[in-house]
């Protein structure tokens, strides 16, 4: 983030205006990733005139940054008449695609209607790893020549590397293809939990060995010997920081109109189809208490080593059951990247021995019933 | 002298935030602030009022400045937004009016 954005990012939060919103269009996709989190059957997703409604009062909010995703947005047939709405209302939009129905055409439109930039998932350079993840035959060359089309419109492409298990090798082959295509490249080894909670999709992160090779990796992290060492002890004041702008100047906004403080964050705040979205984002208890928390009110972490250093999400978080507890993903990152245990995975392995007398105690119950 | 008319680029991401105009290029994403002179200027051209006039009914009421001087800084100002493509000038009317309530979120 500039300094620049930074100063207004900050602005914005004293002021409580919401400068970013990411609004999925759709969860409807032309491709079947196999670690995706959503539910990609249309339960009523809002219409065009509804999605417009939001686009008008996003923008009465003040949101400047306007993420617009899915879900796959080309697959709504008024896409077009949506982002240009959403140009008209002089939104800075950014957008999050596969990008397989982006051809010669709609790239020209995409580069008319004044995209900031257009993110794209690559899982791999090679088609049999990156179509065996999205599950379509063809779709890395569908992606890439998509990205060729939008490049020669001179429009800003950012390559998003998802890794996992699958294709744990293959990120420096996606760098290098990046370079050749004159984009730029961001890697990401977390694989969230689904929507609904299920958690099956976790198992096809990278793992403890995969998380220590990237963040041992030099030309991804800088000095890795910086990036990995063991944090110093917080300042007082530094537990009277933010846990991340979920709620304080970015939100969400999903298909049907729910609003989160997060993608990541299920936490249901209001719904736009019922409430206007200013009375959602001022007078939410939801949201007033995701913006109350503050490092110092995090249990389990305020006593963890990596308290302001950890990557900790509150909406994975709250997808294991507090959203002031633990993100047990984010502890197995700041394990591996510095060889420390958290206070949560440490809790954790105390509370397994404990387990143990739980069956105890369940088998003596059942004893008691049998009596 | 001949009149100059000024018209915001409507390549450009633009929102108020606290009475100052955020802008972000539509050329390079480099982020700009206006202050509240140029927020002001960057608001009212609508690509049909010609800068003086702008510059008589918005600014110089704002800020009880000397019109002369006022019209000097808005031109020099008006012409290094337009070297950052975020207005347009012309010497004639320019192009579709923009939507002057759009321009104020």
């Amino acid at each position: 983030m500039s300094a620049l954005m930074f100063e207004m990012s900050e602005k914005a939060r004293a002021l409580g205006v919401p400068l970013s919103v990411q609004l999925d269009l759709t969860y409807r996709c032309n491709e079947r990733c196999v670690h995706c989190y959503l539910d990609h059957e249309d339960h009523g997703e809002m219409t065009t005139a509804e999605v417009k409604d939001v686009l008008d009062q996003l923008a009465e909010a003040g949101v400047f940054i306007l993420t617009l995703s899915g879900g796959e947005i080309f697959v709504r047939k008024d896409f077009f008449e949506i982002l240009a709405y959403a140009r008209q209302l002089a939104f800075c939009v950014k957008l999050k695609t596969n990008a397989i129905l982006i051809r010669e055409k709609e790239a020209a439109r995409i580069r008319e209607l004044g995209v900031e930039s257009i993110q794209i998932s690559i899982y791999s350079h090679r088609p049999e790893i990156h179509d065996a993840i999205t599950l379509v035959a063809g779709s890395l060359k569908r992606s890439v020549d998509a990205i060729r089309f939008l490049r020669s419109q001179g429009l800003k492409v950012i390559i998003a590397n998802v890794l996992m298990a699958q294709n744990m090798q293959d990120y420096p082959g996606v760098r290098a293809l990046a370079d050749e295509l004159g984009v730029e490249c961001t890697l990401d080894p977390t694989i969230t939990p689904m929507m609904d909670g299920d958690r099956s999709t976790v198992a096809l992160g990278v793992g403890h060995d995969g998380l220590r090779e990237v963040f041992r990796d030099s030309s991804l992290v800088g000095n890795a010997d910086e990036f990995c060492a063991i944090p110093a002890a917080p300042e007082e004041s530094e537990l009277y920081s933010l846990p991340c702008s979920a709620g304080h100047t970015a939100c969400y906004v999903s298909p049907y109109g729910e609003v989160f403080p997060c993608v990541q964050f299920p936490l249901p705040t209001g719904n736009v189809r019922t409430q206007r979205f200013l009375d959602i984002w001022r007078h939410s208890d939801k949201m007033k208490e995701v913006r109350s928390i503050r490092l110092k009110d995090l249990t389990t972490c305020t006593q963890c080593t990596h308290v302001t250093s950890c990557s900790r999400c509150p909406g994975l978080a709250f997808m294991e059951g507090n959203m002031r507890g633990p993100s047990s993903l984010d502890c197995e990152k700041s394990f591996a990247r510095t060889g420390v245990a958290s206070a949560n995975m440490l809790a954790k392995a105390k509370k397994q021995n404990v387990t143990g007398l739980v069956q105890i105690r369940a088998a003596a119950d059942l004893v008691a019933v049998s009596a | 002298m001949s009149k100059l008319f000024v018209a915001r680029n409507p390549r450009v991401a633009a929102r108020c935030l606290d009475g100052e105009m955020m802008i972000m290029s539509g050329r390079d994403s480099t982020l700009f602030t206006l202050n509240r002179t140029a927020t002001i200027l960057w608001q009212a051209a609508d690509g049909r009022t010609p800068l003086d006039e702008i510059v008589a009914a918005r600014i110089c009421p704002e800020f009880e400045v000397d019109p002369d001087t006022a019209l000097q800084d808005a031109e020099s100002l008006a012409r290094d937004l337009a070297g950052h493509q975020i207005l347009e000038l012309s010497e004639q009317p320019i192009g579709q009016p923009a939507n002057s309530s759009e321009a104020r979120r």
